[in-house]
């Protein structure tokens, strides 16, 4: 079963209009907020409640990069003692937005192949397997690269 | 302006994994703050506990368990947790109260026995919490926004991994003179390089630590400190400030910024606004400082602080430490006490322990790390999820 790791943070995979992250927008200012708000609009001047759901820009450029050589705690999923394949972290820019969204890099992207102002795109992709579940995440990869 | 409050005294027990309970610790601190003021626990009218936190859960509620292990003796008491601002949420907790005239001796105290390797959140399925989230969904541990931190300086500014260690030689250099830290040995930008990558660009050296350790200051109104015959360090100002919206810089444990599409960005950002409103508080500015005790969770995040607290302009924090003018004898010493690079993070003593290194500086009673004639020193932190904190206390 696929599941993702967080409900309604990003559309299905097969989704026709294109994988994309979900962000909210207030009615009443129009401020956009990912992680979504859904019962409260944070701009300080702004007393709205009402807020829809957008898609995200697709692209956006890479803000800054790291990696992760050493296991995370829990609750990162994973087997405590399968041996630790290091995650490459990226913080993108989205333009239209203004504002800087993390998340992990597609499996084979390393901090070698980035660079702070390089184009990258949103595509789907998988956290973790288990007997039961695939979870399922987002990932950032160098625009046009292998998926 | 606020009213300046007295600093009576200053203890610590010493940075380390001691393998005993933080109420230990933080005993040993508050007796020896007690004994530097020369004042007995009996005289404390009021005790505020910074929190030991274990994963977002308050199970050590400090402040009663501060008091009941110095003997109940019917003080005020408040506990306070602000992630690493905790320290300074107490000693503006006990000013406040000091001012309003609800007490006129307070004991400060915070301590902590810190687990091994990473910082974690407390365990169950808890999707509503963006701690738990972070490491869920990311496995963003405190390094990876650190190492994010770093590599942006390094492309906006130029600044390089041997920059980085130059920051932790330096650190350590101090440390080595700090009878209370954890590591008391000289580094080298070598060893630095040669020690394992965590997050890069960052390396094991140039992470701070997490450590068991323990401070406690005694905190008075000016009239019982003249009463008491001495001439005492003074709390100045006291910053607590939250972020403006939108915050534009990534932070923990977030997730993404506030969108800069509909509103504009305030003028500062909120590293630099703590430092603000502390300077604004005691009508001072940078140039008034002898001395800073900056948060270097990371060795790159030292420079960034160097930009926020004023001591020069955006992308020059490698050219100040280059010239030497943060080190011991440099123009504006920054961590002379050896910071969390010979410290190590004890997270509600740390904020504490960084008042307690400027109280001992400006009596000049620093030993080897002193800062000559300091009259005017300022710390600042900064607490998980948007707590500021800044001091500035003066002689
Ligand atoms: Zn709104």
């Amino acid at each position: 079963m696929r599941t993702p790791v967080v409900a309604g943070w990003f559309n299905a995979d097969d989704d026709p209009d294109g994988f994309r992250l979900l962000g909210t927008r207030c009615r009443m200012c129009g401020s956009v907020f990912f992680p979504r708000a859904d019962a409260y609009c944070r701009n300080p001047s702004c007393a709205g409640s009402e807020l829809d759901e957008v898609p995200l820009s697709r692209t956006g450029t890479v803000w800054s990069y790291t990696d992760g050589r050493y296991r995370p705690p829990a609750p990162y999923p994973g087997t405590p003692d399968a041996p630790w394949e290091p995650y490459t972290v990226v913080a993108v820019e989205l333009a239209a937005e203004r504002m800087v969204v993390l998340g992990q890099a597609a499996p084979g992207v390393t901090v070698a192949d980035l660079a702070v102002g390089m184009a990258v795109e949103v595509v789907p992709g998988v956290l973790h397997q288990d007997a039961e579940r695939t979870w399922t995440t987002w990932h950032w990869r160098p625009v046009g690269g292998p998926v | 302006m606020t009213d300046d409050i007295a600093v009576l005294g200053a203890g610590m027990h010493p940075w380390g994994k001691w393998g005993r309970r933080f109420v230990e610790y933080g005993v040993t601190a508050a007796r020896s703050a007690l004994s530097d003021a020369q004042l007995g626990w009996n005289d404390v009218q009021l005790v505020v506990g910074a929190d030991t936190v274990r994963g977002g859960y308050p199970g050590h509620v400090a402040g009663a368990a501060f008091a009941q292990a110095l003997g109940w003796q019917g003080a005020r008491v408040t506990s306070v947790y602000a992630a690493c601002a905790s320290g300074a949420q107490a000693i503006n907790t006990a000013r406040a109260q000091i001012l309003a005239g609800m007490a006129d001796v307070a004991l400060v105290v915070g301590a902590d026995a810190a687990p091994k390797g990473f910082f974690a959140p407390a365990g169950g399925d808890r999707p509503d919490d963006p701690d738990w989230l972070r490491f869920r969904v990311l496995g963003a541990t405190n390094p990876v926004y650190f190492g994010l931190y770093a590599r942006r300086r390094m492309a906006l500014y130029g600044d390089t991994p041997d920059d980085f260690a130059q920051v932790k030689v330096k650190n350590a250099a101090a440390g080595r003179a700090n009878p209370h830290a954890r590591y008391r040995k000289a580094v080298t930008a070598e060893e630095v390089a040669a020690s394992p990558v965590v997050a890069d660009p960052l390396r094991l050296l140039d992470i701070c630590a997490t450590s068991d350790g323990a401070a406690a200051l005694v905190l008075s109104s000016m009239s019982f400190a003249r009463r008491h015959g001495v001439d005492p360090v003074r709390i100045r100002a006291v910053s607590t400030v939250t972020p403006r919206y939108p915050r534009t810089t990534l932070d923990l444990p977030d997730f993404a910024t506030d969108s800069a599409a509909v509103v504009a960005p305030p003028a500062i950002g909120f590293r630099a606004s703590i430092a603000a409103a502390a300077y604004a508080e005691a009508g001072t500015g940078p140039a008034d400082l002898d001395l800073a005790e900056v948060y270097d969770l990371s060795t790159a995040l030292e420079l960034e602080w160097y930009e926020d607290v004023g001591l020069c302009p955006a992308g020059e924090g490698v050219k100040l430490l280059r010239e030497g003018a943060t080190a011991l004898g440099g123009r504006i010493p920054v961590n002379p006490s050896g910071g969390l690079a010979s410290f190590g993070e004890a997270v509600p003593a740390q904020a504490i322990s960084q008042v307690c290194e400027l109280t001992w500086q400006l009596r000049g009673q620093a030993g080897g790390r002193q800062v000559a004639g300091a009259r005017c020193g300022l710390s600042v932190n900064q607490g998980l999820f948007g707590h500021g904190s800044a001091v500035i206390a003066v002689r």
